[in-house]
């Protein structure tokens, strides 16, 4: 179980610090429905998993949280990015698009393969 | 950054809080209100969208439970579970726990209150700069293996040796100083010019001998002990540079030593001065009151010093055959001289304590043992509701740990105590002589000794019980019918145990025996001399007021005659070493009309009273004593020991023959006027020497004992007596006041060798209480689990005799097993400390009997309880209960 989960939880909380950059404050159930929404309903996510992924962001200080009120009128815990976490959001991008171009180049059907 | 501030984050999350658990709750209800509503709106039934909802985030409980984790470090968090886990069961069998924690904290403390003291002596270095480069320099006599140095032989080594870059000497002296209550005698040492610098020591405040300052043409200077200037001078810092009197003599202050200067050899030393002021005897190569340390060169060892030192001596003894005959060279480090002699003691008590410790590790492991025992089910009932094994170990190691723990804090407590409360039986004269204790305490080496044990001990613990649990039989533990075969392993393993226990009993119960005996053998040495009602102090006339021998003649008469009329007096004797001192203060004789060789004819000298003999009820021999009539006026005579009259004598009679010094000088020429019995001069332990008694009347000294035989408390009219010599004159100081019982159980010999039996004596109790319980523990334990079999023997018509017997034979099988092998152990272990024994052999017969006789017949009551209970088994209930 647990290297996937890492690997899991590590892309879980670079879509959930992407998720937070481009909607703003949000809450853990909005951050999960927006994921679900963004990947075309391809990901099917577990909405448990999501809270102990945003504990360990908000222990690292890259995001923050302070209750509100949602548009609906119910009482809710908003998240929000916060600088640090706009940096680690640059940096693991930055990282996720370099591994999965050197991924892509490996998986790119080779000239003399054949 | 992140990950650290992570980390602590999570760490102080260890603390569980309500609050983190209801915010979380908020939050999961809150999400799940939100994806309800959507559901709704999207048009599900509100039960529907419930369960959709709640099925989505994959349930509430386990999200919890994740979440939880997160907050927190697992690894710790289940830790401190096993924590409370482990006192909840501590606290559930409160005698076992106390039992442990009791045996743990007695064998912790004794060992860390015993290492303390090894720390503080054997193991810290001497508080000098390279302390191992240190060496102790001294002369080698016929009589003493490690001898005074006289002051001009000092010079010639100084000058001629190639192995030191410094040789400085040192001597014990005594200053009169002006007090505001009188004139106080003051400890104090004399030493050459460059003795600081060779220790490495600097003045804190002033300045150290300059090179030179002990020449004789110097002015008189002065360096105080840090105690003496916060004491006597009040700590004042302008002290440096004011003049004080010294014995009469100006003396200039220039320098205060370190706080944490120390030099056990002159530890009592409150000043410290130059040879500048050179005594008689400094003038006389003959005359021998120095020692000497000297700072190795590089690359010399010791025996390199030793044998150049030897040659530089031999070529001395040639050039002057008179004085320096047989006079070698001993070189030792300094360190075997200040703690050589506490050493052999130390180890021995070091391994006391730590066998009592083994025996304490032992009895606890036991009781671990049936504890794991009649807990298996309980184990096995855990393991099958799913806990993994290596989760149930951790449970064990907890409990190992938090035992331990708990014991060594006790330890550490029970340890601290048993430290200041040895200390406080060192006395203050002991005190100085072994300076280094003076920073006895918990230190960074103790404690890691203490970390180390509990370590060990923890190790040892969690292990007992992980070995008796081995996980694959943990589920046929369910099974009841089991119980006898493991009751077998356990009675095999507790059995090798006690024995073990028994068996270092049996060592500590020698050992204590051989140093107590040792130590009564020591106290009632026979001393040729009646020691009760005796109170005896040093008398130091002003030497600038009694200058010549007729004015302190005069004095000694008139403080003679001044403390009889106290009352309860009915005799008082001076002499010039106080009997019991020790051996020393020596002269040498050549006898008439014996052949002579120019050889060192050592015997002890003393100066006394006529009534001194009278004093401490001496046996006359032969001849007669010393009387008032032999003066000055008349010719020298002498009494001498038995010891001298059968050296010198053989088959001779001794009286009417006389002798002088090596070269008979008419003023040493004595007539030999009586024989008295060996009147205990040496230490307790020393063998006597021949002895000669002058007439102080004939040869005074300005310092001498004053012994007062009274027919009241010896110790009450102490200070009476100091004011009766200071009302003859003011300007005499006394010192060192005490009766002559306090004199023999107060001294050196007789301090090592009673803590030394004390303790030894305190562990063996200890130990045989702790192996006793062991063995009763074992005893009870094995009829508890033969409560059926015995059931069954007595349905089958055996008789209580034959209960008593089955049980009484398994007991006395281990003790006699027990008692064997420490008996052989003892044998080995005893030829150790045979250093520290007094008057009797390592293999005394009736100690080894006796101890046999003790240990058996404690064993035999703690294996009785157990036996008449077997006795007592009620058959049909026994079998019934299975």
């Amino acid at each position: 179980m647990g290297d996937k989960t890492d690997v899991w939880q590590g892309t879980l909380a670079l879509m959930v610090l992407k998720t937070l950059e481009s909607m703003g404050p949000l809450h853990g159930y909005g951050i999960a429905r927006r994921i679900e929404q963004t990947s075309g309903d391809i990901l099917s996510l577990n909405y448990g998993t999501l809270y102990p992924a945003l504990l360990k962001l908000e222990q690292e200080g890259a995001i923050a949280s302070e209750w509100g009120v949602s548009e609906n009128n119910r009482k809710a815990k908003f998240y929000k990015l916060t600088r640090a976490g706009r940096r680690q959001l640059n940096q693991e991008a930055r990282n996720w698009e370099q591994t999965t171009a050197i991924l892509a180049r490996f998986l790119a059907p080779s000239e003399d393969a054949s | 950054m992140n990950r650290l501030r992570a980390w602590l984050r999570r760490l102080a999350g260890i603390v569980p809080t309500q609050q983190q658990e209801r915010e979380f709750s908020a939050e999961l209800e809150s999400h799940v209100q939100l994806h309800i509503d959507d559901n709704l709106r999207a048009g599900m039934t509100p039960k529907q969208a419930r369960r959709e909802a709640i099925l989505k985030l994959g349930g509430t409980e386990s999200t919890k439970q994740a979440h939880r984790e997160g907050r927190t470090i697992p690894f710790l968090q289940t830790m401190i579970q096993d924590i409370r886990y482990a006192l909840r069961q501590l606290r559930r069998s409160p005698g076992f726990t106390i039992t442990a924690i009791l045996m743990l904290s007695l064998g912790i403390g004794a060992s860390i209150a015993i290492f303390a003291f090894v720390d503080a002596a054997l193991i810290k270095p001497l508080p000098y700069a390279d302390p191992t480069r240190l060496a102790d320099v001294a002369e080698h006599g016929v009589a003493f293996p490690r001898s005074n140095l006289s002051y001009l032989d000092f010079r010639d080594w100084q000058r001629l040796n190639k192995v030191f870059t410094s040789l400085e000497a040192y001597g014990g002296w005594g200053y009169l100083l002006q007090t505001p209550s009188g004139v106080e005698p003051v400890t104090a040492a004399r030493v050459s010019d460059g003795f600081f610098r060779t220790l490495g020591i600097r003045p804190i405040l002033g300045r150290d001998f300059y090179s030179g300052e002990d020449q004789p043409n110097a002015p008189a200077t002065v360096i105080l002990a840090y105690g003496a200037w916060q004491r006597r001078f009040g700590g004042r810092k302008d002290i440096i540079n004011q003049t004080i009197a010294l014995s009469g003599t100006p003396t200039t202050v220039i320098g205060v030593l370190p706080e944490d200067f120390q030099f056990a050899p002159r530890g009592s030393a409150e000043l410290w001065t130059t040879f500048h002021e050179q005594i008689n005897c400094e003038k006389r190569r003959s005359c021998h009151n120095l020692f000497a340390v000297g700072r190795l060169k590089d690359g010399v060892s010791i025996q390199t010093a030793q044998t150049e030192m030897a040659a530089i001596a031999k070529q001395l003894e040639i050039q002057f055959p008179g004085s320096n005959r047989d006079q070698g060279a001993h070189i030792g480090s300094l360190s075997d001289l200040i703690v050589g002699k506490i050493r052999p003691i130390l180890l021995v008590l070091l391994a006391g304590a730590c066998l009592l410790l083994i025996i304490a590790c032992v009895n606890v492991a036991s009781l671990l043992l049936v504890r794991s025992e009649s807990r298996r089910r309980e184990f096995a009932v855990r393991g099958a509701l799913g806990a993994s094994p290596s989760r149930l170990i951790r449970q064990f190691i907890t409990e190992g740990f938090v035992l331990v723990a708990a014991g060594t804090f006790a330890g550490l407590v029970a340890g601290a105590f048993a430290m200041c409360l040895l200390l406080s039986l060192v006395s203050k004269d002991m005190l100085s002589s072994m300076p280094y204790l003076v920073h006895l305490g918990l230190n960074s080496h103790v404690l890691l000794f203490a970390a180390a044990i509990a370590l060990l001990a923890a190790v040892i613990f969690s292990l007992t019980p992980i070995l008796r649990l081995p996980t694959a039989a943990m589920r046929e533990a369910l099974n009841e019918g089991d119980r006898g075969s493991a009751g077998t392993f356990w009675r095999r393993l507790g059995a090798n145990l006690v024995v073990l226990e028994l068996t270092i009993a049996v060592v500590l119960l020698v050992g204590a025996g051989l140093l107590g005996k040792s130590f009564y053998r020591l106290l009632h040495v026979d001393l040729a001399f009646e020691p009760d009602n005796l109170s005896t102090l040093y008398v130091s006339l002003p030497t600038t007021t009694y200058n010549k021998d007729e004015l302190i003649v005069t004095g000694a008469h008139k403080i003679i005659d001044r403390v009889s009329t106290l009352p309860g007096v009915t005799s008082v004797a001076i002499t010039s070493v106080i009997p019991t001192n020790g051996n020393g203060n020596t002269d040498w004789i050549r006898i008439i009309g014996h052949p002579f060789h120019g050889e060192h004819n050592e015997v002890n000298e003393r100066e006394v009273s006529a009534s001194f003999f009278k004093t401490i009820q001496a046996r006359l021999i032969r001849g007669r004593f010393l009387t008032d009539r032999d003066d000055a006026t008349r010719p020298r005579v002498t009494v001498i020991n038995k010891a001298f009259a059968d050296k010198f004598f053989p088959g001779e009679d001794p009286i009417g023959k006389k002798y002088g010094n090596g070269d008979l000088a008419p003023d040493s020429i004595k007539e030999i006027v009586g024989i008295v019995d060996n009147i205990r001069e040496s230490s307790l332990d020393e063998e006597i020497w021949p002895a000669e008694y002058k007439a102080h009347n004939q040869d005074a000294d300005s310092y001498f004992g004053l012994i007062v035989r009274t027919s009241g408390d010896e110790r009450s009219i102490l200070p009476a007596v100091a004011a009766a010599v200071h009302q003859v004159d003011p300007g005499i100081g006394t010192t060192d006041e005490q009766t002559m019982q306090q004199r023999i159980s107060s001294s050196q010999t007789a301090y090592l060798h009673r803590s030394a039996a004390w303790l030894v004596g305190g562990f063996a109790v200890l130990a045989l209480l702790l192996g006793v319980i062991g063995l009763y523990g074992v005893i009870a334990y094995s009829v508890s689990q033969r409560t059926r079999e015995i059931g069954v023997r007595m349905a089958l018509g055996a008789q209580r005799g034959t209960v008593y017997q089955l049980i009484l034979r398994e007991a006395g099988l281990l003790t006699a097993i027990g008692i064997t092998a420490g008996l052989l152990c003892a044998l080995g272990a005893s030829t150790l400390l045979r250093g520290l024994l007094f008057q009797i052999r390592s293999w005394d017969i009736s100690t080894l009997v006796l101890v046999a006789i003790v240990l058996g017949a404690a064993a035999l009551i703690a294996s009785f309880i157990p036996a008449r209970r077997a006795a007592s088994i009620n058959p049909v209930e026994a079998l019934r209960a299975e």
